[in-house]
């Protein structure tokens, strides 16, 4: 089967970068997939996972935010921060998500609860998907 | 003349001040080599941003975004990096006198401009002469992450969409070898200037649509320039430390080298005298 090449960067350096069969993204308009031949697109991702098919196997890499840009032999994704399945540190996540939790719980109304509801939202992504590995 | 004592004991001081300055030297040798690797690590993003930024906003003219144009100008934000501590020669100073000596230019008073400050020692300065620090980040590690400085980019982006400042500028050491860094002005917003040199026009699909991407786009892209000013920044100080720090230990060895001479001259003169003294002893007994 024909692949794509992927590149997934963020400022800290490229997270990853393989050729694959096909790419799974959530954007904000919905679900996207990507293989090899697309139109030329660019879409704003959502926080979530990427989904990468390489035959039976597949990788999972969380993004939080960003976008996507598409050519035919080539998928970018550049979020401010992305972790492969592999590298999430699972007791990180989860005590990210209990800060998180608190804080929307003893929330006064003020701009933070907006802050705190996508800290829970990028921690229960990365605990997701390190249970996927 | 300084006793023997005097000169040995400033002998002493100035060997231990030498062997700090070189241990410091060391250690910002290393650092830059780190920051060095974390601004390459950086580049690939940069360029990728750069280029779909640059295409989106030059590909289709129906896509406007208050970032993308100007408006009249009543109040400027200038974003100033530099280090939390000193000993690094030359590198704040020569960024906060252009930098005050723009603002005197440019500006008749105090309230038509807004200070960010990125690091102690820029912040401390305008603190000092009553300008307004609107924003400001202290202890900013030696190699940052994007962590680090993502709610300083995302308030300072906010400034500006909320109409607080209508342009805004930044100052910075650009690395340009370890031993040379340049003081840069660069406007970062409105955003203007694209370089289209070298990137391949795409004309692309959106999805949904251009004015969303944007939307989404430039405040990334503006906050990842001055994630990019950020680094260079680092990599510039802690070269400009590493300098600092090599002239620092030379002219240690200048001193100690003179010091010494010095020392042993006094040494000589004290046997000579010595000597003269019992000649001149046993000639008055005969």
């Amino acid at each position: 089967m024909k692949t794509i090449k992927v590149n997934v960067v963020t400022p800290d350096g490229p997270v990853y970068d393989a050729e694959v069969e096909m790419v799974s993204t959530k954007a904000k308009s919905g679900e996207m997939g990507i293989m090899a031949g697309h139109v030329p697109t660019v879409a704003p991702l959502t926080i979530g996972a990427v989904r990468l098919k390489n035959g039976s196997n597949t990788d999972y890499v969380a993004v939080n935010g960003g976008f996507l840009e598409v050519r035919p032999d080539v998928v970018t994704i550049l979020a401010q921060s992305a972790e492969r399945a592999e590298t999430i540190d699972l007791t990180r996540a989860q005590a990210a998500k209990a800060r998180a939790e608190q804080r929307l719980q003893n929330n006064d109304g003020s701009n933070d609860v907006k802050r705190a509801d996508l800290a829970l939202k990028r921690a229960l992504n990365r605990i997701q998907i390190a249970q996927m590995r | 003349m300084a006793s023997l004592r005097d000169i040995k004991s400033r002998i002493t001081s100035t060997k231990k001040t030498s062997q700090i300055t070189k241990a410091m030297q060391m250690v910002s040798a290393s650092k830059m080599n780190r920051a060095e690797a974390n601004a390459k690590a950086y580049v690939p993003y940069m360029e990728k941003i750069q280029e779909v930024v640059s295409s989106i906003a030059n590909g289709s003219t129906d896509a406007s975004h208050p970032m993308l144009t100007s408006r009249p100008v009543k109040k400027t934000g200038y974003l100033v990096i530099t280090s939390d501590r000193g000993l690094a020669g030359a590198y704040n100073s020569s960024i906060l006198r252009q930098v005050h000596k723009t603002i005197l230019e440019r500006h008749k008073s105090n309230d038509e401009f807004v200070i960010i400050a990125i690091g102690r020692v820029g912040r401390d300065f305008f603190v000092s002469r009553n300008m307004h620090v609107e924003l400001e980040v202290i202890g900013v590690p030696d190699q940052p992450s994007f962590a680090d400085i993502s709610s300083l980019a995302k308030s300072t982006v906010n400034l500006y969409l909320n109409e607080l400042c209508d342009e805004l500028y930044m100052y910075y050491n650009h690395y340009v070898s370890p031993i040379q860094q340049e003081v840069t002005e660069k406007q970062i917003l409105p955003l203007s200037d694209f370089d289209t040199s070298n990137a391949t026009l795409t004309s692309y699909e959106f999805e949904p649509n251009a004015e969303e991407i944007l939307e989404v786009l430039l405040p990334q892209y503006a906050e990842s320039l001055i994630y990019g000013a950020l680094l260079d920044g680092k990599a510039s100080e802690h070269s400009a430390r590493m300098t600092a720090m090599k002239n620092a230990t030379d002219n240690a060895k200048e001193l100690i080298d003179s010091l010494s001479l010095q020392y042993n001259r006094a040494r000589q003169a004290a046997i000579t005298q010595e000597i003269t003294e019992i000649v001149g002893g046993a000639a008055a007994l005969e």
